[in-house]
């Protein structure tokens, strides 16, 4: 496949990913705030926006953090590259310059989310439209998934929107089990209250996790089990485990002449989480765990750009 | 005033034996159901994406929907048979000609067109002389745009032998007619026209050089911000095969190749859609960033095929037109089929005098405009759009050609008011590699404005299906 083909399907993968997964993020932070009493309100705000790497892109832009303004910043603003307005664009921008690689369904389902997304941002979103928005955006990322599945063929093409998406994926849920930490900085085992209980809930179902959380452990919930459950346990579809089990099967089917070292690091992380335990995080610190874990998903990005993507003239 | 003829109805206003089928569907459906599918074509087109990028005033590269209508331009089978035929022979003849321009040039020597008018040509590439290419094939996709002015009675507007389009409209245009009105599929056997791409695969192959038994064929483009940039990924798609960009490819030992995940890959065959000047920057505008280096050099060498070739644009050049019937007597040793539109030569005085007598009655086009941009429609022009063009043509008379205006046909179409006539043409298009092949029909474009000549899509015009009948 052409270089350019595939850094184009990576990107278009995985821009509709972080749509939705900015979507999931939005929607825990937007439950939390509504939980707390409202001198703590800043505080989440400011944590989805540093969790995100947006901090300084919004205070260049906005005097201060106010709710509706970070909303309006992640959600249709078109300056913000990370918001879910350009998310989507940058996804239909890629999958436009590779109609040929994809099917004629995936580029109609794409082409509509654009054209839909665009209306909703010249409406706006109104108060109590809020969880309708977010609603759609995972949606509509389910359906260009799913389209995927049921239309391309499992070529290579395949495997690089694949492994936008898993990579993507993994990162997002690392960022996303990471507002906990910044949003209540006393130590992470110590088991709170009905506010704490709350939001360890809000986190699992932003993620999809709540009911399965209930039917693996059928106990109360803790911080240990959900960090188990989003961390290590490879039958959860967006665990880190789970993504990077994905990404570690794909790099090895798109092996090339240069992808030894990509192979070896996938290869690498993907054991450890195999073989990792919970006691073993926790003694790290969840939080600084997951920082690796971003530093080291950042790295394979890297890393997948030189082997696949920037060809040279030998 | 001029008999407008007329595709649907005949003088009397009874309907033609083409239509009968058509016009009795039309009768019978409620006109709430058309509205509504017409409104459904919208929408779909809409939500593919078949868009036209328009090059405007507010240089906005705005994505603009070709209109679409659903009455068909219906073409009967013995009359089809005759345009095929005609276009056989030219697509010949240019080919032939183009052979013969980069190669011993027999046609001036024999001196059937003067010298200076093909060597003084700004389209003539010098540094085509003496290359060889395969199957002596230049123009591999023509689009030969015609008009009908009566009865059996086709022109030749103009030869599209650099990088025609409109193709993928002929294409979508016949899905959605499909989806749209399938009961008007089964009253009447309608010659398909969706293996198109197969016909322009195989032919593309066909050329391939040093006889590859499995050419790698792409499509290149030069990028998302091109008008046609949808029609390139269209059949790219259709074929299977890559859609490249100037920066894809590179030349290493006159040999051409693409940048894939698993390392460079040889290219044999370019459908480029790409203008000659960019190609390559070693070999013609340095300042192209879409083109390859070195692409030329392994042309040249015979390593890669483009298609079309090289330096087409000699053929097809509007002054170049009115030799083409020449060319087929002294190529083919034939009479024209098709005829030419009766054209005045303003590089010669006595024509040109006659010309700016008579500017209010003809159209005068610039011999390299094209999309419709830089022309003069007498009849449509005020004295002082006339005064101007007069002044334009008196300072370079060589730079233009003259034509009558033709009562180009009608078809009926949905317009805000109903249905009315408009104006319509047809671009066929022709394959030539080993054999020469076409599928029925081609693009019909139709002038929506009210008595406006100009189909261009860059001028406000639209599409309809077209349909060669079986039988």
């Amino acid at each position: 496949m052409l270089s350019s083909t595939a850094d184009h399907l990576f990107w278009m993968a995985r821009s509709m990913e972080r749509a939705e997964n900015t979507a999931r993020m939005l929607d825990v932070t937007y439950r939390m705030s509504l939980l707390k009493h409202s001198m703590d309100v800043f505080n989440e705000w400011c944590a989805m926006l540093s969790i995100s790497g947006l901090h300084e892109e919004y205070e260049a832009r906005y005097p201060e953090v106010i709710p509706a303004n970070v909303m309006h910043f992640m959600t249709l603003d078109e300056k913000n590259p990370g918001s879910i307005f350009s998310s989507i664009n940058k996804a239909r921008e890629n999958a436009r310059a590779v109609r040929g690689a994809i099917t004629s369904e995936m580029w109609e389902a794409l082409n509509h989310t654009w054209l839909d997304m665009r209306e909703r941002q010249a409406r706006g979103i109104s108060e109590d439209g809020i969880s309708d928005f977010f609603e759609w955006v995972k949606e509509r990322s389910h359906l260009s998934r799913g389209i995927t599945y049921g239309t391309l063929l499992q070529d290579e093409a395949f495997h690089f929107l694949r492994l936008g998406t898993f990579l993507e994926r993994a990162d997002n849920t690392a960022r996303i089990l990471d507002v906990k930490y910044h949003v209540l900085l006393p130590s992470l085992t110590d088991v709170g209250g009905a506010v704490d209980y709350y939001q360890w809930s809000a986190l699992l179902r932003s993620v999809s996790s709540f009911e399965a959380y209930r039917k693996t452990y059928r106990d109360v919930i803790t911080p240990m089990r959900v960090a188990e459950l989003l961390v290590l346990r490879a039958d959860m579809p967006r665990s880190l485990a789970a993504c990077m089990q994905e990404v570690d099967r794909l790099v090895r089917q798109i092996t090339g002449p240069r992808s030894g070292e990509l192979s070896r690091r996938c290869g690498l992380l993907q054991a450890e989480l195999r073989f990792g335990t919970v006691d073993g995080i926790f003694d790290k610190g969840l939080h600084e765990y997951l920082n690796e874990f971003l530093a080291r998903i950042y790295e394979l990005g890297d890393l997948i750009n030189t082997t696949y993507f920037w060809s040279t003239d030998e | 005033m001029k008999f407008i003829y007329d595709e649907m109805r005949d003088a009397d206003g009874g309907v033609r034996a083409s239509y009968k089928s058509f016009a009795n569907w039309l009768e019978s459906t409620l006109p709430e159901v058309i509205a509504r599918k017409r409104r459904e074509a919208d929408l779909a087109f809409h939500r593919v994406g078949i868009t036209f990028a328009v090059y405007g005033a507010d240089n906005s590269g705005a994505e603009r929907l070709i209109p679409f209508d659903i009455v068909p331009r219906i073409i009967a089978a013995h009359e089809w048979r005759q345009i095929e035929a005609g276009l056989r022979q030219r697509a010949k003849a240019l080919n032939a000609f183009l052979h013969d321009v980069y190669h011993d040039q027999n046609i001036i020597k024999a001196g059937r067109i003067p010298a200076q008018q093909i060597l003084g040509n700004a389209q003539y590439r010098k540094e085509m002389l003496g290359v060889d290419v395969p199957g002596n094939i230049y123009a591999h996709i023509a689009g030969i745009d015609l008009v009908r002015a009566g009865e059996g009675e086709y022109y030749v507007l103009e030869d599209n032998l650099r990088t025609p389009s409109g193709v993928s409209y002929m294409l979508e245009d016949r899905k959605m007619m499909m989806r749209l009105f399938p009961e008007l599929f089964s009253r009447q056997a309608i010659a398909p026209v969706e293996h198109y791409p197969d016909l322009l695969l195989d032919n593309l192959r066909s050329v391939a050089p040093d006889n590859e038994s499995y050419p790698n064929v792409v499509v290149m483009t030069p990028g998302q911000f091109n008008s046609a940039y949808f029609e390139h990924a269209f059949l790219a798609q259709q074929m299977g095969v890559e859609l490249v960009e100037g920066h894809d490819l590179f030349v290493q030992d006159d040999t051409v190749f693409m940048r894939t995940t698993h390392g460079p890959r040889r290219v044999h065959v370019i459908y480029r859609r790409i203008d000659d000047d960019f190609l390559d920057p070693l070999a013609f505008r340095k300042d192209s960033a879409l083109g390859v280096p070195g692409l030329f050099a392994a042309y040249r060498a015979g390593r890669v095929t483009l298609a079309n070739a090289v330096g087409t644009g000699i053929a097809d050049d509007k002054a170049m037109y009115i030799h083409v019937p020449e060319m087929i007597r002294f190529y083919c040793d034939e009479e024209p089929i098709l005829s030419n539109v009766p054209t005045h030569d303003l590089s010669k005085s006595q024509e040109l005098q006659h010309v700016l007598e008579h500017l209010s009655e003809l159209v005068v086009k610039e011999v390299h405009g094209s999309g419709g941009y830089g022309m003069l429609v007498g009849p449509a022009a005020s004295k002082e759009e006339i005064r101007l063009f007069r002044e334009k043509i008196i300072a370079e008379p060589a730079r233009y050609i003259a034509q009558p205006t033709l009562a180009l046909s009608t078809c009926p179409t949905f317009v805000e008011s109903g249905i009315a006539p408009r104006h319509i043409d047809l671009r066929p298009f022709v394959l030539s590699g080993k054999d020469i092949t076409m599928v029925p029909g081609g693009l019909t474009r139709v002038a929506l404005k009210e008595g406006s000549l100009v189909v261009n899509s860059s001028q406000g015009g639209g599409t309809k299906d077209t349909w060669v009948l079986e039988n």
